[in-house]
């Protein structure tokens, strides 16, 4: 019989901590299939959050250090100048990278780091439970925002992918989804074209996952696949933000 | 045997360069020496300064609450260190353009017009080097030789040239003292 | 080799080229601009050198945590200010025991305080500094030899001990000249098995400070501390400076140590029996010196540049067994050697 699923080898045979339905483990998944698709695993370097995947090194199987809050664009950096011929990848949550890592992305992009971000937007913060994240949509509940979010009071949710395209430095911004198959073995692709690009030595690449959390949405996976269609993706919209090499052809 | 000599002026007088040069050329005499520029807030305004240690055992404090002596490349600098010189301490004046004198009884007081002597040599920007052999010759901290060695090193790679304008108002400012 | 004349932040940056020194990541801040300044000029003409011009002090620590775990010897300098945001990483530094050097040229604080030096930092330099139960070796010269030759030994000790290490100076130190000598480089000792650069064809590793089992998060902190115990014996460096038939000894650290030797050299050309203890590594602190001192002399004055923070040290170390005087100027004054000699007559008439 021919196999045609078996878990990626740069994926260790550890059982999952999130919960049922969450986008995390999906994308962890998707990086590990595009790590052994480029055949990189012995040259990657990853860089796990704090956040619901600060565990991650217990999932991937390359090397990986632990960044503080926020600071997984700084600490890449630091990685990848330091040995320029490994893919370096960031992996960070919509807290992580839109609030307290602010600055550390935007900079870090405008100097068109040659690094690859993996950014999960679940819309709060998921590991805290569940309260307002910069990309929380205006008037949705979280812990510490119970009528809603408000725009006069807390601001609009932020499109980071889209301010990022803005900087000279970001060679390739692409936002996807894990809600279904199709957008599965899109956002897939996406992936591995960063890593691609990086390769290439392109410059700032990055991935935006609009990434269920069931839990802190206090739906069922079903239910936040849906949403994710329905809601969200209407004030993020899905599709390629930036791409310096539009029009160039690809492998795939 | 310990000298604090404060060098102050405009920021285009060279001043920063005048204690470098005489903290160089101790250094290479084999004394101790401290060289601390003014930083931050101080140097807004135009005005700089330095205060140049030197000393034949190691110096406690870099900073001169009483300066020996007092190089004083414009007015503000004279009245802003007249208070401060230590009795019997020796001021030089940049008499081209210090109208001021001391308010001081206690000090000595050598008066260079260094500004016009550079000018003289048609190159008024060398009127910190004129002070600077004045100011070599009354001390007797390093030699002539010395200190003209130092900044043949210190102007190095730079410019030949401008060694020989050097070196002139380096001597016009010594044989101005006798 | 040659003798130069070269300011203290200069001979920062040089000293830590030449002790191989290949990453360096900061933030403008006076009084140590020069050293960036001068990193940004030579770092670039090393070979295999990085520098980079941080948004932050924070992302220039986090960029040293991530050469320094790939491998780089790598540092980041600012002053009070920007050591205070350092600090996040600096804890994240002794938690995944990587290697790093942090110097700090202290200013006048709390809060933006001047620009002026000043040792206001000592806790925050000698406890660790940030959150958690670690320690930071703690080095502080006094002169812009020392500064040199201290910042050489600073990447071979936080190799050896994987642990950051921090330079200790403030604005004088920084923007002084003195003549140097550099010291030679010595080979790097460092096992490539602490580097990450990517699993190759073997086992994937990982650093990371998250240890959520109690257990295992107490039984590294004891591993921690067992480190922190050899550092503790092994590392200790101080001066002593005419404490020989002493009646009364300074105690200063820095900058202040040296003005506290003027001092002393005028009191004893007047027959005041007085001495110097200066600590140059400020944690490990050289307690026993002080304690073994004091079976001697009855009688010690702490002079900083601070309102009393080696204070609490010396009076640990000595448990009681000595009187313990103080005198300091904080926030950016620096007393005159005639001006702390009249301190230590005070004292010494007591
Ligand atoms: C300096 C600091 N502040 C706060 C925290 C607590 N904290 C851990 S994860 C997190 C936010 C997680 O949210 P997000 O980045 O969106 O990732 P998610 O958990 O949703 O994947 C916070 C605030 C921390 N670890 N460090
Ligand atoms: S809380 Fe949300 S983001 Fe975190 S593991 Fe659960 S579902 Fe995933």
């Amino acid at each position: 019989m021919k196999k045609v699923f078996s878990r990626p080898r740069s994926l260790k045979n550890t059982p999952f901590h999130y919960c049922a339905g969450c986008g995390h483990s999906i994308t962890h998944r998707l990086i590990c299939d595009a790590v052994d698709q480029l055949g990189i695993r012995g040259i990657t370097i990853g860089v796990p959050p704090a956040g619901c995947a600060v565990l991650a090194y217990n999932y991937f199987d390359v090397d990986m250090l632990e960044a503080p809050h926020g600071r997984g664009c700084a600490v890449a950096t630091g990685i990848k100048r330091t040995l320029p011929d490994r893919v370096v990848f960031s992996y960070q949550g919509d807290g992580d990278l839109a609030a307290i890592g602010t600055a550390e992305t935007f900079h870090a992009a405008n100097r068109g780091e040659n690094i690859t971000v993996i950014f999960i937007n679940n819309a709060v913060y998921g590991m805290t439970g569940g309260q307002m994240a910069p990309t929380t949509l205006l008037g949705m509940m979280s812990t510490t925002s119970p009528p809603g979010r408000s725009a006069t009071l807390d601001g609009h949710p932020i499109r980071m992918s889209e301010v990022l395209a803005r900087l000279e430095g970001t060679a390739y911004i692409e936002r996807c989804a894990v809600n279904s198959p199709q957008n599965i073995l899109r956002a897939g692709r996406a992936i591995r074209k960063a890593f691609r690009y990086q390769m290439d030595g392109a410059g700032f690449t990055m991935i935006e996952v609009l990434s269920q959390c069931p839990t802190n949405w206090k739906m069922t996976a079903a239910e936040s696949c849906k949403w994710v269609d329905e809601v969200m993706a209407q004030a993020f919209p899905i599709g390629v933000i930036k791409d310096i090499r539009k029009g160039e052809k690809h492998a795939d | 045997m310990q000298i604090k000599t404060v060098f102050a002026g405009f920021g285009g007088q060279g001043v920063l360069m005048m204690g470098y040069s005489i903290a160089h050329a101790a250094m290479n005499e084999g004394l101790h020496v401290t060289y601390l520029p003014s930083y931050g807030a101080e140097v807004r305004g135009g005005t700089a300064n330095c205060t140049v240690a030197v000393s034949d055992e190691e110096i406690a404090s870099p900073v001169a609450s009483q300066p020996d002596f007092i190089v004083a490349m414009n007015g503000p600098s004279l009245m802003a260190f007249q208070t401060r010189i230590t009795p019997g301490g020796t001021f030089f004046l940049n008499s081209s353009i210090v109208e001021g004198r001391p308010n001081r009884a206690d000090v000595t007081l050598f008066e260079i017009p260094a500004a016009g002597i550079a000018s003289e040599l048609g190159s008024p920007r060398v009127q910190n080097v004129v002070m600077m052999g004045a100011y070599v010759k009354a001390t007797r901290l390093v030699s002539a030789d010395t200190y003209l060695r130092s900044l043949e090193s210190i102007l190095g790679a730079r410019k030949k040239a401008a060694m020989e304008v050097n070196r002139k108002a380096f001597s016009a400012g010594y044989d101005y003292i006798d | 080799m040659d003798k130069i004349l070269i300011s203290g932040n200069w001979a920062c940056g040089e000293a830590a080229i030449r002790a191989g020194c290949r990453f360096y990541a900061g933030y403008p801040i006076t009084p140590q601009n020069e050293l960036t300044e001068y990193m940004a000029e030579h770092m670039r003409q090393a070979e295999g050198g990085t520098f980079i011009q941080a948004e932050s002090e924070i992302a220039a620590v986090n960029m040293v945590l991530g050469a320094s775990a790939a491998g780089a010897r790598a540092m980041t300098s600012s002053s009070s200010p920007g050591i205070s945001l350092k600090q996040e990483g600096i804890s994240a530094l002794a938690a995944d025991e990587l290697p790093a050097v942090i110097v700090n040229m202290m200013r006048g604080g709390p809060g933006l305080g001047n620009i002026l030096p000043s040792q206001g930092d000592y806790f925050q330099a000698t406890r660790g500094g940030g959150h958690g139960d670690y320690r930071t070796i703690v080095l502080a010269p006094s002169s812009v030899q020392e500064l040199a030759d201290l910042t050489m030994d600073a990447f071979d000790l936080s190799d050896a001990y994987r642990n950051p290490v921090l330079i200790l100076g403030d604005g004088m130190t920084g923007q002084m000249m003195e003549p140097v000598v550099f010291g030679k480089p010595r080979p790097r000792r460092y096992s490539e098995k602490y580097v990450l650069k990517g699993a190759g064809e073997g086992r994937s590793r990982f650093v990371r400070a998250l240890i959520l089992d109690a257990l295992r998060m107490e039984e590294h902190n004891w591993k921690l501390v067992r480190k922190y115990n050899v550092i503790l014996q092994k590392e200790v460096r101080f001066e002593t400076f005419r404490t020989g038939n002493a009646k009364l000894v300074i105690i200063a650290y820095g900058i202040a140590a040296r003005i506290a030797k003027g001092a002393i050299n005028r009191l004893r050309d007047s027959g005041y029996r007085v001495g110097l203890i200066r600590p140059i590594t400020l944690w490990p602190f050289p307690a026993q010196i002080i304690r073994d001192t004091a079976e001697r002399i009855g009688s010690f004055l702490v002079f900083e540049m601070s309102t009393g923070q080696m204070l609490e040290d010396v009076k640990l170390a000595l448990e009681g067994r000595a009187r313990v005087g103080f005198y300091g100027r904080p926030g950016g004054i620096v007393p005159t050697p005639a001006e702390l000699a009249k301190a230590i007559v005070q004292e010494y008439q007591r």
